[in-house]
């Protein structure tokens, strides 16, 4: 018998799982019209590689992972797309994400299933193979699991933890999951053994669940494989990752920390079902078991389609008339979903109707007493009050002196407030803003590095261009008097006019004022050089020119007036 | 006496060189208060404060030229911020507070002419002359500084609306249900 650890704090609200366990996994009838998110895991948004107009085919790639972190996203039945666009997402915002609309043609067409044997590919073929099959954390966070599935290099793995607590209250889909079919999440488990190599593989299921537990530890002795299948306390949130890995290994994953660089690694029983599925059978994650219940006539758990809207879906429970709203999730961090047009996504583990009678409005929040109940349920041991002064007073430089961002957002802080305050949505308030600052941080930083290296750039541009210019003016200004022509005085003179369009041209925004400096000087000094020693027949040409000169001054006056004032005066 | 005169002045020039020596070895370049005014600012580039450039208004600031009110992409908060670090008074904003923009050039107006790139304080636009512009959305800091250049006014500003990657949770706030 393995001995098993304690988590610190949790709470123990009342299940509510039996009404959805009364009958077995049924599979939901094909929906009118199936809304695939583009971005329903964690990471990369794939890209749709489908058109409006196209045909699909039962899992088809509609889109594809663009980068490590991310995962495929397969059309859940033949039809054709009607729609690449957004649409409301299962958030508790109510935007919109990029969706895929598919309108089924009912007849389930699947595309060319292709088995692998897992044992023939390499392990990086692998990995690619469940992104592209979409595999990510079933549990709720929706992380891809092929980034999960390679072993930290310097800690060697130690034990591979399964998880199948489901301890919040009202869900039940992992529970008959493992009842009906235990024997397919054994053979996926033995797969993430196969990748990870761990010395133990833990199977963790709350002792709550007998028969999951049975069927689980028969499916264990039928393959053969030395997997531990153990019943851990009842206790929320005793299916939360850290918690669970405490439960059952004695670790404590510290703040920050990754289990891997513990040695452990953690999935879900539902995660290792679809891994299988990917693999044997060559399915992608199209679908996934959605507990129906709370407020409805007839709860049950549904093999249901990804992308199946809300509305559709909620019809197979004949919802009572005073159901208010539908909970995503379970109640204790779950969220309430946007409209019905919502789709069900891979995070969608369960949808609760609630009904005034079962959720009854939240007392009115009082102020903090200081009893210290939260810090004594929280089970990640933090000090739920500190983090709720600083994030109240929106001090977010303290809260994660706090470490706000080890906090699970599990609730049990906010279920045993004697002054009813949703601590959690101060967390998450408080996360949310110091996320957006960093990302204002960030963006503040690649902006004022832009300006920096643009204004050096207009340095250095201005300066090899005067430098040019003097360069030219120096080789013109030897190139003339070396001439000693009579003739050469004219256009020595003439210069200026001439030079003085080029620069402003060039210049363009740059001071035209110093342009006009630059071509003065230039002048005199070109007037210096050619004034001196002047032969009396040099002198008679330039009084002739300035006769010329003084006789068309309106022609000159065209010429020179975008440019600068008139030079013929100063000569 | 003479060895208490000694002592001392023997401690005088110990002291001497080595504030000398810290004096050389930790100079700090720059003014320590300009860079976290600058930290502060939202690094537009805008010139909306009426100076050319963030920097240039954080150098006001710390020589007390200039208000910390008068940088509309900072909003409000950035003026606390600013009062909180320069311990002044938080003062109302000298302008109008704007959701954050994004300049979006209308690509079949365009005619070419680089009249925005060249204004562009963050090389945010690209294109060449005659050839179609256009903005690059992640790097532009909607300063609006290309807006006035086009000949042809096709540049206009979108204000960013929020997406489910950059969607907040609100502060948690609860009606008062009124005493009967």
């Amino acid at each position: 018998m393995l001995q098993l650890f304690k988590f610190k704090g949790g709470v123990k609200p009342e299940t509510h799982k039996a009404p959805s366990l009364q009958a077995p996994i049924a599979k939901a009838p094909l929906p009118e019209q199936l809304i695939v998110p583009l971005h329903q895991s964690i990471g990369g948004v794939p890209q749709p590689l489908v058109e409006v107009g196209q045909h699909v085919l039962k899992g088809q790639r509609i889109g594809a992972a663009d980068q490590w972190v991310s995962a495929a996203v397969h059309a859940p039945t033949s039809g054709t797309v009607i729609a690449v666009e957004p649409r409301l997402a299962a958030h508790p915002s109510g935007l919109t994400t990029a969706s895929v609309v598919i309108a089924p043609d009912g007849r389930e067409e699947w595309i060319d299933r292709q088995p692998v044997d897992y044992h023939t590919l390499a392990p990086e073929r692998l990995r690619e193979h469940l992104r592209d099959a979409g595999v990510v954390g079933l549990g709720g966070a929706v992380f891809p699991s092929h980034a999960k599935l390679s072993a930290a290099k310097s800690v060697p793995m130690e034990e591979l933890v399964i998880n199948g607590a489901e301890c919040e209250p009202f869900m039940t889909c992992d529970d008959l999951l493992m009842r009906e079919r235990a024997e397919e999440i054994v053979r996926g488990i033995t797969v993430f053994r196969d990748l990870l190599e761990p010395r133990k593989v833990l199977i963790g299921i709350e002792d709550n669940k007998p028969e999951a537990l049975q069927s689980m530890r028969e499916a264990v002795a039928r393959l053969g494989v030395d997997f531990t299948v153990t019943a851990v306390p009842t206790r929320y949130p005793a299916g939360g990752a850290k918690q669970l890995i405490r439960v059952l290994t004695g670790k404590e994953v510290p703040a920050s920390r990754r289990s891997p660089e513990m040695g452990v690694q953690c999935f879900n029983v539902a995660t290792a079902y679809t891994a299988w599925r990917a693999l044997a059978f060559g399915e992608p994650v199209i679908s996934r078991i959605v507990t129906l219940t709370g407020n409805v006539e007839t709860p049950r758990n549904w093999e249901t389609l990804l992308g199946t809207p809300l509305g559709e879906f909620i019809r197979l429970g004949a919802p009572k008339p005073d159901t208010d709203r539908y909970l995503m999730g379970g109640p204790m961090m779950g969220f309430e979903m946007p409209g019905l047009e919502a789709p069900l996504v891979k995070a969608s583990n369960c949808i609760i109707a609630g009904s005034p009678a079962l959720f009854p409005p939240p007392a009115p929040e009082m102020p903090c007493i200081r009893c210290g109940a939260c810090a004594e349920a929280c089970p990640h041991e933090l000090q739920p009050f500190e983090l709720y002064w600083f994030s109240r007073a929106r001090n977010f430089g303290k809260t994660q002196e706090y470490n706000l961002f080890d906090c699970i957002e599990c609730g049990c802080c906010s279920y045993v407030c004697p002054s009813h305050i949703p601590l959690v949505q101060y967390f998450r308030f408080a996360k949310s803003e110091i996320w957006a600052r960093e990302r204002d941080k960030n963006q503040a930083d690649a902006a004022k590095s832009r300006f920096e290296f643009r204004n050096e750039r207009d340095e250095r541009e201005k300066a090899e261009k005067a430098e040019r210019l003097a360069r030219a003016a120096a080789a013109k200004a030897t190139e003339k008097p070396a001439a000693e022509k009579p003739a050469a005085t004219v256009p020595a003179e003439e210069t200026p006019p001439a030079n003085a369009p080029v620069d402003a041209d060039a210049a363009k925004k740059a001071a035209i004022a110093a342009a006009m400096e630059r071509a003065r000087l230039q002048r005199e000094a070109a007037q210096v050089k050619n004034t001196d020693n002047l032969s009396t027949e040099q002198r008679e040409e330039i009084a002739r020119i300035d006769a010329r000169r003084a006789r068309a001054p309106a022609h000159q006056a065209v010429e020179q007036t975008d440019v600068a004032p008139p030079p013929a005066q100063e000569q | 006496m003479l060895t208490a005169i000694l002592i001392m002045a023997l401690g005088a020039v110990v002291l001497g060189a080595a504030l000398g020596f810290a004096s050389i070895k930790f100079k700090t370049e720059g003014n320590p208060l300009v860079e976290k005014i600058e930290a502060i600012l939202p690094q537009t580039q805008c010139g909306q404060c009426g100076f050319a450039g963030c920097k240039p208004y954080a150098e006001a600031i710390a020589a007390g030229e200039a208000d910390i009110n008068r940088c509309p992409p900072g909003g409000q908060e950035g003026v606390a911020k600013l009062a909180d670090l320069l311990g002044r008074e938080i003062t109302p904003l000298d302008a109008e507070e704007k959701p954050k923009q994004l300049a979006i050039i209308d690509e079949h107006t365009c005619i070419g002419c680089t009249l925005c790139i060249q204004a562009c304080p963050v090389d945010a636009i690209v294109g060449a002359a005659k050839q179609m512009h256009t903005v690059v959305s992640a790097l532009c800091t909607g300063c609006e500084l290309c807006v006035k250049p086009c000949p042809v006014e096709c540049i206009r500003m979108e204000v960013i609306g929020e997406s489910l990657e950059t969607w907040k949770w609100r502060y948690p706030i609860f009606e008062i249900k009124r005493a009967s």
